[in-house]
């Protein structure tokens, strides 16, 4: 298993934003974690990327313990955070030099990774214009080629294709498809797009007030709920909520 | 299989090597900024040229301020030291600006220890410092201030700014931990920017202060920097501390505060 989790929790005072969750999550699958605004996916993510220390509970990635070995976990990890992490102030390149640098891809391979990873995420045309004048899709794609120039175990992302048009997100996903082929890499990442989530992913976590409320592959989760239900129908049967909240999911 | 870097194992000249290499890429997409939009440098130059031109010339006609000689000798390394701070003491700012727009992320997530991360952010600041120098050394020429432009004190001046902005930037940064949001930190910023100019030497010999302000004033690291400055910025320039203890209470104090910022910087995105 590339990701286990066992029993992790994290409280903000008396909140409780992550309850006992535990889950698993083997090599090179893809994973989707959905929920509504507010369920604890992103405070999820950051724990297993270590960007927020556990309250309690255990979390092991790409075999090293998230509050023990963070600097080793992030090692072995790409992160693509939901607010928009690549620097407008640098150009494409710039953006992608940081990247290898910080994570020590040598000197001589520096430039041919880089000219790679523009090349599979479709950039290369745009790598040397600031980043600000990107639209959110190659934001994106840059982000994502960002985080895999190491050839990461695990790429984490998350909501990579909140507010993204459609087109924007189909390319965005196509993209990751290809570098998974290429990296293998596993994929864990949030969204409340349902029809996303069933379109790319092996399994599903659904999460609601902190703790997870059903896990498997979309088939199964589905054929619980009779042929025609969808997992938005799984969640609300789960919950008595519904995740997308009036936004279109299309 | 993965190929990712491995961070363990390695003997302590690699470590080092990887460790610099970090520290460099922070640093230098700072400076590439910076060339992207020079604008900037100029329209902070604005400040110090009037500090010059108007407050210098006319203090200059105040007897007794200067501890003797000329008074825009005497104000010309407070006014670099001076600009060096105000440029500094803002970096915090940033700093939560890079939180808020998701920039910072990109950083904490990277397996660069977080004290080289500091350390980068510091020595950006240290360029900034220097380019801000040489704009002031430009103005100090045109005033007629008595420069000395011998390479061990030019390789002196260039020392004392890099530490100084490294030393305030970090301490901005630390406040950035702490109040955590741009609001906050716009007031404070005013709030203790004024305090460290004032309580310090810089446009006014420690001598003439009340006992109090002295002592404030000998615990002020700008004191020990705009010191440092007025023996190596002036030909025959005179110190009141001597160069190896201004050196050495900048290097201490830039050690303490980077260690306490690498431990509050991973806060910030919490």
């Amino acid at each position: 298993m590339i990701v286990e989790v066992q029993e992790l929790t994290r409280r903000f005072g008396p909140l409780v934003a992550v309850d006992r969750v535990s889950l698993q999550i083997a090599a090179g699958e893809t994973f989707a974690l959905i929920g509504p605004n507010g369920a604890g996916k992103s405070t999820l993510m950051k724990m297993l990327t270590t960007m927020l220390p556990p309250s309690s509970g255990r979390a092991v990635v790409a075999g090293y313990d998230v509050a023990r070995q963070p600097q080793q976990v992030r090692a072995h990890i790409g992160y693509v955070p939901q607010l928009l992490s690549a620097d407008g102030d640098l150009t494409g390149y710039e953006n992608m030099l940081l990247s290898a640098r910080l994570y020590l891809i040598s000197g001589r391979e520096r430039a041919a990774k880089i000219a790679q990873a523009l090349d599979m995420m479709g950039l290369t045309a745009a790598k040397d214009r600031l980043v600000k004048t990107y639209s959110g899709g190659m934001a994106r794609r840059l982000e994502i080629a960002q985080s895999t120039l190491h050839r990461p175990a695990v790429l984490f992302m998350d909501e990579p294709t909140v507010g993204l048009d459609p087109r924007g997100r189909r390319a965005v996903w196509d993209h990751v498809k290809t570098l998974k082929a290429e990296i293998g890499a596993a994929v864990v990442f949030s969204t409340h797009y349902m029809d996303e989530a069933e379109a790319v992913c092996d399994r599903v976590a659904l999460i609601n007030g902190g703790r997870l409320v059903a896990l498997g592959t979309p088939e199964e989760l589905r054929s619980a709920q009779g042929p025609e239900a969808t997992l938005d129908d799984v969640f609300a049967a789960l919950t008595g909520a519904r995740i997308v909240q009036g936004e279109a999911a299309a | 299989m993965t190929g990712a870097v491995s961070v363990g194992r390695v003997g302590p000249f690699d470590r080092l090597g990887r460790y610099l290499t970090q520290v460099a890429a922070v640093a230098d997409a700072e400076v590439v900024k910076l060339r992207h939009d020079p604008i900037e440098l100029v329209s902070r130059a604005v400040q110090p040229v009037l500090w010059l031109l108007l407050f210098g010339q006319v203090m200059g006609r105040v007897r007794g301020f200067s501890a003797g000689g000329r008074y825009i000798d005497f104000l010309a390394p407070g006014v670099l030291a001076q600009s060096v701070l105000f440029v500094a003491i803002f970096y915090g700012l940033s700093a939560i600006w890079e939180r808020d727009l998701g920039v910072l992320h990109r950083y904490l997530v990277s397996p660069a220890p977080r004290s080289a991360l500091v350390i980068g952010k510091a020595l950006a600041s240290s360029v900034r410092g220097l380019s801000q120098s040489l704009v002031i050394y430009v103005c100090a020429a045109l005033a007629n201030v008595a420069l000395s432009f011998d390479l061990a004190h030019v390789l002196g001046v260039i020392a004392f700014i890099v530490l100084a902005s490294a030393l305030f930037s970090t301490f901005s940064l630390i406040v950035a931990c702490i109040v955590k949001t741009r609001e906050r930190f716009m007031g404070i910023g005013q709030f203790l920017t004024m305090p460290i100019f004032f309580a310090s030497n810089a446009i006014y010999p420690i001598s003439i202060m009340p006992g109090w302000l002295r002592m404030i004033s000998r615990a002020n690291p700008l004191s020990y920097e705009v010191d440092g400055l007025r023996s190596l910025m002036l030909s025959g320039g005179v110190n009141q501390f001597g160069l190896t203890t201004d050196y050495l209470t900048l290097v201490a104090a830039t050690v303490v505060l980077i260690i306490i910022a690498t431990r509050m910087y991973p806060r910030l995105t919490q």
